[in-house]
């Protein structure tokens, strides 16, 4: 097998490279810059250039090689190449191919454009490594339009009432389709520092994103009142609450599908956003790659590799580190 | 089914009650105060079709619809429909853990919604399907669910799965009601409770009382009280308040009017029919009269463990060797009618004095009256409520001598001063995941107890914990299940909870030998190990010493 499955991670042996490895190693693949795909203490990293600074503002200074998407490097004969997978900027696929042998790794992704992560890009294969974060038919994502529509109508109403507007959400990936979604509440907006490092690793490599300030005491009351403040964890009893006002909470994530999960998920409000392929996504890309076998990772893997063998496609399952720690 | 009942969508109403009633169930869902509650239950009240505010208000307070189509049913519909195989129902309905909800996840979905009709339109329609074939049932629903967005979808699937549980009390409807329409709440509670059919009954017959003020077996509203949450003494002069032993058995008020009689449980069911031990004293009875007690299994004047009275629940019919082994017993403690008059309003000690009347007339042993615990200060009281046990009792009961009897859960004139539980300590052994609230975290727990070499499991508790514990011992779940029977893992015996509960009986049910009441997570013992747990033995010494027949 080009790819084989170790306690590292998933391993190249003929082009000695792993990627998304959880231990650390010589040479590591990176598909994004998510932590539970991009750990600390490897020598080498390997990405695609909107991750690199993504990377060095999360890991510090390392090995960085980026490159630019389907542009080919070759490692002791095996030819890598990196390919959008729209999950969050930077985002990436990697495509493996040696001797006519054809693996795509997914890593982390969603079939949907949402305008700054990229468009998915679906890659023929022999075989396909998929996630399968939500890989169970209940998951079915609305149209990105209207769960935006959604969120802007929230904070339209919570402004009419004088209550600022606060969402929960990853500070890498929801946190810049939030932002991107409140186009026009620009000189509204906060953010948690955490985001706010990262939006300027973005900003500085030419993205183009209103300015979030970090929320202060120097920021005029009736600025403050009715705002919006997005922070990876809730602000209760924070500085920040007493800044911002009353205010309502959101979440926002895939598993706010599931109305229990809504109510524990502790916020007063919840939107079903997610940067994972929904099940028709996840199959349809599948479907897309043509591959004769399929591994399934990180999710539903018993779910999905069950569904997949019973309509003609060989899967497997593969247990893997990764899915600890997002959405 | 005749083509003459048949109903289609295609002859609803050109009108949007159905979407109004979906908007107030979602924004119930969401709303996170008793205030914004109140806010949309009143705009729905007066922006809603009349027969909607009828069934609504049913649905609210606990009537319940017919199941109109099975699981499985649903499950090969939705299949058929998705074109995938059954299991990976079963599996998200596992995941998911609410079966209307899931059906409405599943089907395909559609943006927009605002499926036209009235509320009532859809429950005609079902009512009409109830007969009908599952072909005709299918190609209806089928019918119902295109154009329907998810949450309508939901919704409906709530309908005619026969189950509305919504985080609103029947309290809340009824406080919003009667602002509307200038109502006393009690009034208007005592309107809305009892035997009435949404279908046939409209909306202004039923909040003015037109409709069955009439009606003979209606019951009044259960005056229920809090547990007592300050200390005893706060409740001011002990001359001021009456004690009785509060008694685990059904609670349930007996009517009798026109010399007819009914037996209600605080459930609202009617359950006359269980309990022909009552047709020796009803006749002396005096007509128009109402009264509210606890019913009680007994033997040799002492009150059976809860347990043993629920073996006569859900017998359909009550044979002679279940009487003798489960007599059953009213224990009244309040009046709220006599000679047709509604006595509620006025004072406890009135009403009691009234009541002893009657009862000691009668002087029958099926009869009783809950008697007075007499006592001079709170010390004196707090004594007797330590010994509530070996009365078979599991606490008192405190009113004030001055109280009416309100409508609902209210404090300040009853209170609950319940014994401290049992407890005892024991070993998670097997999780399940929850449903609703809890759906895919594991979080319905079985709990055991050493027995020499082997643990036993003994009880099943699911309160207690807060959301972190929860999500903490799920964790600790995912990682130690040793082996899965369907839903439920069996995990490493590591964890010790200490498991309160109110009751102990013996059980030939239960693989322990003992029935355990109320049993519930008291705390996380996270200092104490499997080889700390108590034994079996331990629960047996507990009911020898706590029992009381």
């Amino acid at each position: 097998m080009l790819i084989s499955f170790t306690d590292k991670g998933l391993f190249c042996e003929q082009g000695n490279f792993y990627i998304d490895p959880w231990k650390p190693v010589e040479s590591a693949v990176i598909t994004h810059a998510h932590s539970d795909h991009a750990r600390s203490g490897h020598k080498n990293y390997f990405c695609h250039h909107q991750s690199k600074s993504l990377l060095r503002s999360r890991l510090g200074e390392n090995e960085y090689q980026s490159v630019n998407w389907g542009e080919p490097v070759t490692r002791n004969g095996v030819r890598v190449s990196l390919h959008p997978a729209g999950h969050i900027i930077g985002s990436a696929q990697v495509r493996i191919e040696y001797k006519g042998e054809v693996w795509v790794i997914s890593g982390d992704y969603k079939t949907t454009n949402d305008g700054i992560s990229g468009e998915f890009e679906p890659l023929k294969c022999h075989t396909f490594i998929t996630e399968s974060t939500f890989g169970l038919p209940v998951y079915q994502w609305k149209p990105q339009e209207m769960i935006y529509n959604e969120m802007r109508d929230w904070v339209l109403r919570n402004q009419s009432q004088g209550i600022s507007s606060v969402f929960h959400a990853y500070s890498l990936g929801k946190s810049q389709r939030i932002i991107d979604a409140l186009r026009g509440f620009e000189g509204k907006i906060f953010v948690h520092g955490a985001i706010w490092q990262i939006q300027q690793a973005l900003l500085s490599d030419g993205w183009k994103f209103p300015d979030t300030p970090r929320m202060s005491a120097e920021i005029p009351s009736d600025i403050r009142k009715g705002s919006i403040f997005i922070s990876p964890a809730p602000i209760e009893q924070t500085t920040v609450a007493k800044l911002i006002g009353p205010y309502l909470s959101a979440g926002c994530s895939g598993w706010m599908q599931v109305r229990g999960n809504r109510r524990r998920g502790s916020t007063d409000k919840a939107f079903v956003l997610s940067d994972h392929a929904d099940w028709n996504g996840l199959l349809s890309a599948v479907k897309e790659t043509g591959a004769e076998k399929v591994f399934v990772t990180h999710g539903f893997q018993s779910v999905f590799s069950r569904y997949l063998n019973e309509n003609g496609i060989s899967a497997g399952e593969v247990k893997t580190h990764f899915g600890e720690e997002e959405e | 089914m005749t083509e003459k009942e048949k109903i289609s969508t295609s002859q609803f109403n050109e009108s949007n009650g159905f979407t109004l009633f979906v908007s107030l169930i979602n924004g119930l869902g969401e709303a996170n105060s008793i205030q914004e509650k109140i806010r949309l239950l009143t705009d729905y009240f007066t922006s809603a079709p009349d027969a909607d505010k009828t069934w609504t208000i049913g649905l609210f307070t606990g009537r319940k619809l017919k199941r109109m189509a099975k699981t499985s049913l649903l499950a090969a519909w939705v299949s058929e429909l998705k074109n995938f195989p059954t299991w990976l129902f079963e599996e998200s309905y596992h995941q998911v853990g609410d079966l209307a909800e899931t059906v409405a996840l599943l089907l395909p979905q559609e943006e927009y919604g605002h499926k036209k009709g009235d509320l009532a339109d859809y429950l005609r329609l079902l009512k009409a399907l109830e007969k009908a074939t599952d072909e005709e049932k299918k190609e209806s629903i089928l019918d119902c669910w295109k154009g329907m967005n998810e949450t309508e979808k939901f919704v409906f699937n709530k309908l005619i799965t026969g189950g509305f549980r919504i985080g609103v009390s029947s309290q809340l409807v009824i406080q919003s009601l009667a602002k509307l329409i200038s109502e006393e709440p009690a009034v208007l509670a005592h309107r809305l409770s009892g035997d009435w059919d949404p279908a046939e009954i409209n909306f202004d017959q039923l909040v003015k009382g037109k409709g069955n003020s009439d009606n003979l077996s209606q019951p009044y509203p259960f005056f229920l009280a809090h547990g007592l949450a300050d200390t005893i003494s706060a409740l001011g002069a002990p001359s001021d308040w009456v004690a009785e032993w509060k008694w685990d058995g059904i609670r349930g008020q007996v009517i009798k009017r026109n010399n007819e009689w009914f037996v209600w449980s605080r459930g609202e069911e009617l359950i006359t029919d269980k309990f022909p031990e009552f047709d020796d004293w009803k006749s002396q009875l005096p007509d128009g009269l109402v009264l509210d007690g606890e019913i009680l299994a007994m033997k040799d004047g002492k009150p059976l463990p809860f347990a043993i009275l629920q073996t006569r629940i859900g017998r359909i019919k009550i044979s002679q060797k279940l009487r003798t082994e489960v007599p059953v017993h009213f224990m009244a403690f309040d009046l709220l009618e006599y000679e047709g008059a509604d006595w509620r309003g006025n004072e406890l000690h009135e009403r009691r004095n009234k009541l002893k009347e009657i009862i000691s007339k009668i002087g029958h042993h099926s009869l009783l009256l809950s008697t007075d615990i007499l006592f001079s200060d709170w010390e004196e009281l707090a004594a007797h409520r330590l010994i509530s046990r070996e009365h078979g009792s599991e606490g008192l009961m405190l009113k004030r001598k001055v109280s009416a009897y309100q409508a609902g859960r209210k404090s300040g004139d009853w209170w609950k001063w319940k014994t401290d539980p049992l407890t005892i300590d024991a070993v998670l052994i097997y999780a399940q995941k929850g449903h609703g609230r809890r759906s895919n975290l594991y979080t319905d727990y079985t709990f055991a107890l050493r027995d020499g070499e082997k643990l036993v499991s003994f009880a099943k508790a699911y309160s207690g914990l807060t959301d972190k514990e929860l999500i903490a011992i799920d964790a600790f779940v995912k990682k130690n299940a040793v082996e899965k029977f369907g839903p439920v893992r069996t995990v490493k015996p590591e964890l010790v909870f200490e498991i309160a509960f109110e009751g102990i009986s013996e059980s030939k049910r239960h693989k322990s030998g003992i029935a355990v009441r109320f049993p519930r997570i008291s705390k996380w013992r996270t200092d104490k190990k499997l080889e700390d747990i108590n034994t079996l033995d331990d629960l047996k010494d507990l009911l020898r010493t706590n029992i009381h027949h």
